[in-house]
């Protein structure tokens, strides 16, 4: 076998394993959060009777391990069970937050890796001149800033002042392409301000690690264009670090977003996902936590296979 | 006359040094140079580490490294001024009239990109012929370097191919854009012997047929002699003299040139064996990890006490390793190791504090085997206080002790490693390992890093200590011209396995075993038409096979 190919599917088994041990944590965690279920859902004046046959009807009586691989189980097909505050079912309605949810993430993203990228290589290419300066102060302001105040700030100026956008980015089916784009526009560049400056200075230090590299004078030498040195023979070397914060950046763009959707009042999972916590409604909780887990291990996963990718040496054996 | 190639006037080279504890402080790497280069021809320019070689021959195409400013002098390339020029005008001759083979071609090509990309780039950036005629040129160059398969070389990953074959792909890499001018810089020193010999006739061969100007740049004065027209010699950054290669080899007129040309010729006498050896190394067989092969199999030596056993072989020939298991940093899987009529444990943490002591170390790089942080006196000092308990005043006067057998005289207790020169910091470390009295010495490459007159210090010294405390020297060294200096009895090592073993002046005369007789023959010698001879001599031997 390819050395590659194996160090690829060790990689695959041990994000498995890890995935398996955070479901065992989710559901740890959801049992022992304070509050009973069938108490807050029946209310403060039920009586005993009323608890047990509510907590026997929910299967709550059952023992922690049983009920633990039934719920794995059923969430590996797919079914997530139904919500105890409204008794939909689970899967179908995180399906419509997590397409939103993704929608605004992946602008965002579109928008910030490949800027991000870019600031970083001008960065190295006017290192300690006035283009580098200005571009790490105003990375690190906006990284500074709490993003709450960015989005209120960004709203005031732009939809409240300028009128450009609506302050409240609702989405729904029946919206054209464009429509969404502009109804997501004010969140995504939030976002985006908020993980551009993480990114542009991993690019930033990774490539300027390189710059030192025997081989980057070899292109000098070579009458090579400084531009041109830095995009074709330093970023190929510095895409391990790269890659890895910029995934970890784009789980945070999924999973890290709640304060955002909450701010611009957008129906993504993030709010779905707080709505129920406060009424302690136990398995949207289990399953919006164990998809944060499989796209933030996913996405990290991916992170490691490229940047295995990415080594000719395990690419091309001797 | 035409015009010449290259003429340099008066060129001044200055760097911004920062040392430590100091203000930073304008230094000259380079003081009034004037040379000219002709088409066609090749000079030589020979030095010790901070002559400033490599700075004189980058100054070429107007380029410093690091600090390094070109202050004074004109530099002129085909009829035009080139030191004080734009940007634009230096990228235009960079690697369209003048390029560059640097010493380590394994750094100095891109780890991320196939060979042939990286040998045509320049030609291509310079749009000087098509993308196919470009390739066609490299796989022709690749087939004059006497690089394997030259039709699908480029295929290739740097790492895909030897460090020989790299160092032979830089040179292609240079000739492919046709310059007037290439300036190499020692590129065959970090290379094996067996390698070099290779290598420099590829590049020979190559400049002969291209009719390319060069400039070559080595501290082995043995090298530039086979493949130069002129030879300048420098030193710190100031020209001693310069003449035909003839002239310089054969008349040299300064002091300086004259130590350069005589260097490694100490005369050691060697010691017959005694009748108990101190250590005696027995079928010893090691490999890295439980699996894979052995990179030692049945390796057997013996050491005499006060004598010097030198294993000399290649890189990769298991002489290093050797060292990891008489350290104990390796146990060995077979074997056995008997020193001073005691069998000594296979594993560091298995041995006594006593057996430890016996037994002391001095690396290749003294540099990185000090602790930058701490004192002379410190470093010195601490296995004093390991083995032997001094303190205080005490220990202070040993100190002394050994900065005096090392030659080091008042002052240097307090200095840092930073503020010693490379051979003082050998000193130093030799010092240290003298320091616990040991029987004897494990010298891995220690001169290697050295200038010439600098490591022949390091062996006179060496040698003195031994006649003086009678400690026993295993000597690693890849270099024929040290084993003649120092050794007593020498094992010549390949592939893992003792080719040939005994006192020196058996190993090194004839009949000789093949490898042997190639490693012999490898080594450069200062006489014009060295080259050509070897060569000549082995095409008659294969052919004759």
């Amino acid at each position: 076998m390819h050395p590659i190919l194996k160090l690829v599917a060790q990689r695959l088994a041990l994000g498995c394993l890890l995935l398996l041990a955070a479901s065992v944590l989710i559901f740890i965690g959801t049992q022992i959060l304070p509050g009973d279920v069938a108490a807050a859902i029946l209310g403060q004046g039920a009586t005993e009777q009323a608890l047990a046959n509510m907590r026997a009807d929910l299967g709550l009586d059952r023992p922690a391990i049983t009920r633990y691989l039934e719920w794995l189980f059923n969430a590996l097909q797919g079914d997530f069970g139904v919500a105890l505050s409204n008794g939909r079912d689970i899967a179908e309605s995180i399906a419509g937050r997590m397409k939103n949810t993704i929608f605004l993430a992946s602008v965002a993203a579109v928008v910030s890796v490949p800027l991000s990228i870019f600031l970083g290589l001008l960065a190295v290419r006017y290192r300690d001149r006035w283009p580098d300066r200005l571009i790490s102060a105003v990375t690190l302001t906006s990284i500074s800033l709490p993003e709450f105040l960015l989005g209120y700030v960004i709203m005031f100026v732009f939809s409240v002042k300028l009128g450009w956008f609506n302050s409240v980015s609702n989405i729904n089916d029946g919206m054209s392409f464009g429509e969404k784009l502009g109804a997501v526009a004010l969140p995504a560049t939030v976002l985006t301000l908020v993980v551009l400056a993480h990114m542009m200075r991993m690019t930033r230090a990774a490539i300027l690690n390189v710059m030192q590299s025997a081989y980057v004078e070899t292109a000098e030498l070579k009458g090579l264009r400084r531009f041109t040195i830095i995009a074709r023979h330093a970023m190929p070397n510095a895409i391990a670090p790269i890659v890895n914060v910029v995934m970890l950046n784009l789980a945070y763009l999924v999973v890290g977003v709640v304060v955002i959707e909450v701010v611009f009042v957008y129906p993504g999972m993030g709010q779905y996902l707080v709505d129920h916590v406060s009424k302690r409604d136990v398995p949207v909780v289990q399953a919006s936590g164990l998809i944060f887990a499989t796209i933030y291990i996913g996405l990290n996963l991916l992170a490691d296979i490229i940047s295995i990718l990415s080594n000719p040496r395990l690419r091309h054996p001797k | 006359m035409p015009d010449p190639l290259l003429t340099i006037n008066n060129l001044r080279i200055e760097a911004t040094i920062y040392a430590p504890g100091e203000k930073p402080r304008d230094a000259m790497i380079v003081d009034d140079v004037s040379l000219t280069l002709e088409k066609g021809k090749v000079l030589g320019l020979i030095g010790e580490s901070g002559a400033g070689k490599s700075t004189i021959g980058l100054s070429a195409l107007a380029y410093g490294r690091g600090g390094i400013r070109l202050t004074g002098g004109t530099i002129t390339l085909n009829g035009r001024e080139i030191r004080l020029a734009d940007a634009a005008t230096l990228r235009s001759l960079r690697g369209r009239e003048v390029t560059y083979v640097a010493q380590s071609a394994a750094a100095a090509f891109n780890p991320a990109k196939k060979l042939m990309e990286q040998v045509t780039e320049a030609t291509l950036h310079h749009g000087l012929v098509s993308k196919s005629e470009a390739e066609a040129r490299a796989v022709e160059l690749f087939r004059t370097l006497s690089l394997p398969d030259p039709e699908t070389f480029g295929d290739r990953y740097p790492h895909q191919v030897s460090g020989g074959q790299l160092q032979r792909a830089m040179t292609a890499m240079a000739l492919c854009p046709h310059p007037d001018l290439v300036i190499f810089d020692e590129p065959t020193t970090a290379l094996d012997v067996t390698t070099q010999i290779d290598v420099l006739a590829a590049i020979k061969s190559a400049i002969t047929r291209t009719g390319v100007a060069a400039m070559y740049i080595t501290h082995d004065l043995a090298v530039v002699a086979q493949v130069s027209d002129d030879i300048m010699v420098l030193r710190n950054g100031q020209m001693v003299e310069c003449g035909s290669v003839q002239r310089i080899i054969e008349d040299p007129r300064e002091e300086y040139t004259q130590a350069l040309i005589s260097v490694r010729r100490i005369d050691h006498k060697e010691k017959k064996p005694t009748d108990t050896p101190l250590m005696t190394v027995e079928n010893i067989s090691a490999r890295y990890g439980a699996m894979g092969v052995d990179v030692l199999s049945d390796v057997s030596v013996e050491l005499y006490p006060g004598q010097t056993l030198a294993l000399v072989g290649e890189s990769g020939s298991g002489k290093s390793t050797m060292a990891r298991v008489i350290t104990g940093l390796l146990p060995p899987r077979v074997g056995q190791i008997t020193f001073d009529g005691k069998p000594l444990p296979g594993a560091l943490k298995d041995r006594s504090r006593e057996e430890l002591r016996q037994l002391q170390m001095i690396y290749q790089m003294a540099d990185v085997a000090m602790n930058p942080r701490q004192t002379v006196a410190t470093i010195i000092g601490r296995p004093l206080e390991f083995y032997f308990g001094l303190r205080g005043r005490e220990r202070d006067k040993r100190v002394q002790e050994l900065l005096d057998a090392i030659e080091l005289g008042e002052g240097f207790a307090d200095r840092y490693p930073a503020e010693l020169s490379g051979g003082q910091k050998q000193r130093v470390c030799i010092a240290r390992a003298l320091a616990a009295k040991p029987k004897m010495i494990i010298c891995d490459e220690v001169t290697s890093a050295l200038d010439p007159l600098v490591a022949d210090g390091i062996l006179k010294l060496l040698l003195n200590l031994q006649a003086r405390e009678g400690v026993a020297y295993l000597f690693i060294t890849h270099d024929i011209a040290t084993v003649r200096a120092i050794a007593d009895s020498i094992a010549v090592m390949y592939q893992g396995k003792v080719q040939r073993y005994g006192v020196k002046s058996t190993v090194l005369a004839p009949p000789f075993d093949d490898y042997t007789d190639l490693l012999l023959s490898s080594v450069p010698e200062m006489e014009l038409g060295w080259l050509e001879r070897v060569l000549e001599h082995r095409k008659m031997e294969s052919a004759g096979n």
